[in-house]
């Protein structure tokens, strides 16, 4: 127990605060633009739609100590019926397109869709075929897109922040 | 150990391991799998081609690896009207839905010439199609146009039930209620405890094998680092050993170490990762934030040293993309030394954590005769006295100068798997040190010549996961005839199932992620 509290105080407190515009938000920022517009916490729930897991290990980073989501009352929740707005990563394959769609009207209104990264926004190196239907839109709608691949951390933040200030 | 067939000798083969094929009659297929089986030789991947256009011909393929060395094996199929081939599954377990798979894809059939009255009847129910495309069409044949699209018309799933008093099942996925991939479990308890899990997988299918074979040479190392993500620099560097060998391409020594680098990087960063999860799937948040603030350095010197966080595009045909400087490499080392002391810490703490280790010890066993009999390779393999390692027992370039350890435990439970991971990140570091200490200066790109036709290469390479394979065969004019991708997930994810016996559903979160399998590069 002392070697875990000496560990606590040794690294302290890592969330980082950084400058504050739509461009580069801080979770300050989201935060505050989510107060703004929601009047309380967003709950996200990602779905992976036939990703490559690249994005997923991105989305995993913001809740680290660093970007400490989840500290900041945006939290990942377990079912599409507690959530705000579905973060949706991948091509979406054939075999997810029903899934997709169920998890979808599952969200209650009124709801955001995000496609994250290169394939969800446009399909990227996996493109359309007889086991891809490509970017989210050509499934659920979508209302805003994160391009990379996978995104930074930060440019998750980023589009999160533009699609609810829309 | 010797492995020769008497009747068709093996050819040497394009691969940067040691490796050798033959092309079998289908008694000698046979033979050949139950020779291979008497010397213990790993079964590592089945795939099949449609060579119809070429030599009239189905074929199917089978690697292996003895300790020396890497074995392909091939049976061409002349029935195309009705094309089958002995089934391996009796043999190689983990074979069993590879066949699935290769006649979902090709409509190629695994068959058992003599079956034994209590032997049970061949799977048909599909793998990777799930009524996303019409049964009689099957994708990877050249025939068939990869772009055209079908309407899905999704099929029940005829999961195997279990019957008695109490019986439940639970079914879960293929969304699953946190940031994971998606798979269907489908649990029969009693209670609390588990009597069967059955997995249904090949929900993130994207026909990648038919997408490369859209590419060219030049350019499919993309593709490959997208297979699974979270083995990007193996894979891409796979698919480039492959390209490189049948190209007979000069890469610089600096390229070479650089991409063990990446490699040892990409290793690293995900036992971290899953080191972190461990913990707080056990209810020890503390190991979560903790880990996951060291991965979070890491993936930031990546950016210093390699441009990227993750690697999918650092490892190209010919070398990497991106040159190291000295002000990262110093960077680096002293990263190295914060790691090595801060990982040291942890493990303290969580070894003498009696919570966690209660939680870790006997949870989802896998002793070493089940993983010998089911043929489980790479990380989980290793955890169970499997003792296999590409960079210990095929090292290729720059592996042969590094002497790596080979880490092993005897357990099999997620406690050895904590332990084996551990073990890994320590190694990584002594071979990361040695890396930049010793790199060579130089270019970091050589020229890739263009492939003739029809030429065929392996790619071995040992991610963080266990080895995975690019089989390369070439087309006319720096095309891709064939490129077939595999993950040693397919040989773990059955194991999975037999390491949730008996334990309790709650348990069985900590016991996945022990296993931390890819779906995706699975799914293909």
């Amino acid at each position: 127990m002392l070697k875990i509290l000496s560990r606590m105080i040794h690294t302290g407190l890592l969330t980082e605060p950084q400058a504050t515009s739509v461009e580069n938000p801080t979770v300050d920022a989201l935060q505050h633009e989510l107060w703004r517009t929601l009047g309380r916490a967003l709950c996200l729930r990602h779905v992976d739609a036939g990703s490559c897991n690249g994005c997923e290990l991105e989305i995993n980073a913001l809740n680290n100590p660093y970007y400490n989501l989840e500290g900041k009352g945006i939290k990942f929740v377990a079912s599409p019926r507690h959530a705000d707005l579905l973060l949706v990563t991948g091509p979406v394959s054939v075999n997810m397109e029903e899934a997709l769609r169920r998890t979808y009207d599952a969200v209650p209104e009124p709801k955001l869709v995000v496609a994250l990264g290169d394939c969800g926004a446009c399909g990227g190196v996996f493109g359309r075929s007889y086991a891809s239907r490509g970017a989210i839109a050509n499934v659920i709608p979508v209302d805003h897109t994160i391009a990379g691949c996978p995104p930074a951390p930060a440019a998750i933040l980023a589009g999160i922040l533009q699609a609810i200030s829309r | 150990m010797n492995f020769d067939l008497v009747e068709s000798p093996l050819q040497p083969l394009h691969s940067n391991v040691a490796c050798r094929f033959a092309s079998l009659s289908v008694v000698q297929w046979q033979r050949a799998m139950e020779a291979l089986r008497a010397v213990d030789a790993a079964f590592l991947s089945l795939w099949g081609s449609d060579d119809r256009d070429r030599d009239g011909c189905f074929s199917i393929q089978a690697a292996f690896l003895l300790s020396d060395e890497a074995v392909v094996l091939q049976h061409k199929i002349a029935d195309v009207a009705a094309p089958t081939y002995p089934s391996i599954a009796q043999l190689y377990p983990a074979a069993a839905r590879m066949e699935r798979a290769v006649y979902d894809l090709l409509g190629i059939a695994s068959v058992t010439d003599d079956p034994q009255p209590d032997q049970h009847e061949q799977d048909q129910r599909g793998w990777l199609r799930h009524g996303g495309w019409p049964e009689a069409v099957y994708p990877l044949r050249r025939d068939v146009d990869g772009a055209q699209e079908y309407p899905v018309d999704s099929e029940p799933y005829a999961f195997v039930p279990v019957e008695g008093n109490g019986v439940h099942e639970i079914a879960v996925g293929p969304v699953h209620a946190g940031t994971i991939e998606p798979g269907h479990f489908r649990f029969s308890v009693v209670g609390e405890r588990v009597l069967r899990l059955e997995e249904r997988l090949g929900y993130t299918h994207k026909g990648v094998a038919k997408r490369f074979e859209s590419l060219s040479q030049s350019e499919a190392h993309r593709l490959a680092a997208r297979i699974s993500g979270d083995s990007a620099v193996a894979f891409s560097w796979a698919y480039c050993a492959a390209l490189e060998a049948v190209t007979a391409t000069a890469v610089p020594a600096r390229a070479t170490s650089l991409r063990a680098l990446a490699l040892e990087h990409e290793r690293m960063a995900n036992h971290l990762s899953d080191l972190g999860a461990l913990g707080n799937d056990a209810g020890f948040a503390f190991g979560l934030t903790h880990f996951s603030r060291l991965k979070e350095d890491l993936l930031r010197a990546n950016v210093e040293a390699f441009a990227a966080r993750y690697l999918l595009d650092y490892v190209v045909p010919g070398g990497i993309a991106v040159d190291l400087s000295d002000a990262a490499r110093s960077l680096l080392a002293a990263q190295y030394l914060t790691l090595e002391r801060e990982v040291a810490s942890l493990r303290a703490i969580y070894d003498e954590h009696g919570g966690l280790q209660d939680r870790f010890r006997d949870s989802g066993r896998v002793t070493p005769d089940l993983a010998a009999q089911l043929g489980v390779i790479g990380l989980v393999g290793r955890a169970s006295g499997v003792e296999r390692d590409l960079r210990v027992d095929h090292p290729w370039s720059p592996y042969d100068m590094l002497s790596t350890q080979l880490v092993t435990e005897n357990s099999g439970d997620v406690a050895a798997r904590v332990e084996v991971r551990f073990d890994e990140i320590f190694e990584s570091l002594r071979l990361c040190q040695t890396l930049i200490e010793e790199l060579p200066d130089g270019p970091i790109r050589g020229a890739v010549p263009v492939a003739e036709a029809n030429r065929f290469a392996v790619g071995l390479i040992e991610a963080w996961r266990g080895p995975v394979m690019i089989a390369l065969e070439t087309g006319a004019d720096g095309a891709i005839r064939r490129c077939h991708a595999h993950d040693p997930s397919w040989q773990n994810w059955p194991a999975l199932e037999y390491a949730i016996i008996d334990n309790i559903v709650p348990d069985f979160p900590l016991i996945n992620k022990s296993f931390n399998l890819s779906y995706s590069g699975q799914d293909g």
